[in-house]
């Protein structure tokens, strides 16, 4: 079937089986910051924005993508810079595999909140599982970029 | 492993029903669930440009569409009053926002899923279902039965004063929970509706009364373990029929204590 959709801010036009899901055909137009993780719709790895919402790519047919606009991470690089330092500054992006998803996730949170408390900030990452960190680094960092930005 | 040769977008409910009736033919609705499951599907329904992505809001009702996810019906602001943040916590803990932004009101309910809270929530509230053949029916009547061929269109939900509350006991946040309970006063009527049974959410009315002489410390005791003893439950891997049969009676009690503002 074909598709046209806007990625990464840029038009594509493709060609794509019916069955085919978001995650690996954007991975096969070089969006390897797509990580298949437990590819049944719970770990968050392959969260992507698909018209501005966080989506998991994993579960959702390339074709469904037709007339969106999607990004990835690596469209999003500008954005994640802000924050993804104090991520790293707390150790927790151990293993490194779970945190495009992460970032993703927290550049759609930051959109839509601003100024999260805590609890909100654990809320709306509930859906991103690391095995490696136990989420106090991230919550840490995230915080500490919150309160840079308050000066 | 999803094999789907056709991937159809109709333009109409109508064509929509008539692709349904071939039995290899699906309805998409989150693909959360539909995914994992075995099997070829001949055609792919996609109901996306059918315009069933909205939730309509009217001083008698709630229309929401099939297509509606999780997600809106968390956010909305009148869902949210109406429901006294009830509906917003059926959903929260459904594994996360970005599943949330996927799975549909529609997939949920056709799925009849005992897990489900979107199932269990609906339940205790007036809901009827909009089927394309077959017309409205009550959520109750349409919860007993098994899926067929027929498209559902909408839920509605009528605005009939009432009070709200929804407790749930998971084991870890985001996974399916142990037992989900509802409790709901409309019209002065209280109605339990217990999910994650582990079989599908049934509704348990207060058919002896046992609110009706107000909310107390006795009333609730006996009201909660009345609704235990009606509730059939089954153990799984997530817990024993008697901890379900416990967590009941327990998240019962507290349910009818907020329910009276006691909690």
């Amino acid at each position: 079937m074909d598709i046209k959709l806007t990625l990464n801010g840029k038009p594509l036009s493709a060609s794509v089986a019916p069955d085919c899901v978001l995650l690996d055909f954007l991975r096969e137009h070089g969006c390897y910051s797509v990580k298949r993780g437990c590819d049944t719709s719970n770990c968050g790895l392959c969260t992507v924005l698909m018209d501005g919402r966080p989506v998991l790519s994993c579960s959702v047919l390339a074709v469904r993508a037709d007339g969106h606009s999607v990004q990835t991470l690596e469209g999003l690089q500008e954005e994640a810079k802000d924050f993804v330092g104090f991520i790293a500054d707390q150790g927790s992006d151990q293993c490194g595999f779970c945190n495009p998803g992460f970032v993703m996730n927290t550049i759609a949170l930051l959109r839509e909140n601003p100024d999260p408390t805590d609890d909100e900030i654990r809320a709306y990452l509930a859906g991103n599982l690391c095995r490696c960190s136990g989420y106090d680094g991230q919550l840490r960092g995230i915080r500490n970029y919150l309160n840079s930005r308050r000066g | 492993m999803l094999n789907i040769h056709n991937y159809v977008r109709p333009q109409t409910l109508e064509e929509a029903y008539a692709l349904n009736q071939s039995r290899r033919s699906r309805i998409l609705g989150g693909m959360l669930w539909l995914r994992l499951g075995r099997g070829t599907i001949q055609t792919a329904i996609d109901l996306c440009d059918l315009g069933l992505d909205t939730i309509e809001e009217t001083p008698e009702e709630f229309s929401i569409g099939a297509m509606v996810t999780l997600r809106q019906l968390e956010q909305h602001p009148g869902l949210h009053t109406y429901t006294q943040g009830a509906m917003a916590a059926a959903v929260k803990d459904i594994v996360g926002v970005q599943f949330r932004n996927l799975a549909t009101v529609g997939g949920s309910l056709w799925g009849r899923f005992g897990f489900s809270d979107v199932l269990t929530v609906f339940q205790s509230m007036d809901t009827v279902v909009e089927l394309y053949k077959g017309g409205q029916m009550p959520l109750e009547e349409f919860a007993r039965r098994k899926p067929d061929t027929d498209i559902l269109v909408r839920v509605l939900v009528k605005k009939t004063p009432g009070k709200f509350v929804y407790r749930t006991m998971r084991n870890q946040r985001t996974d399916f929970p142990v037992i989900a309970c509802a409790l709901s006063c409309i019209g002065g009527e209280y109605r339990a509706s217990v999910g994650a049974r582990p079989g599908r959410a049934m509704v348990i009315r207060d058919a002896e009364h046992l609110l009706s002489g107000g909310i107390t410390e006795d009333s609730t005791r006996a009201f909660a373990r009345y609704v235990a003893e009606q509730t059939p439950t089954e153990g799984n891997l997530r817990g024993s029929a008697q901890y379900r049969t416990h967590l009941i009676e327990v998240l019962t009690r507290r349910n009818a204590l907020e329910l009276g503002g006691m909690a």
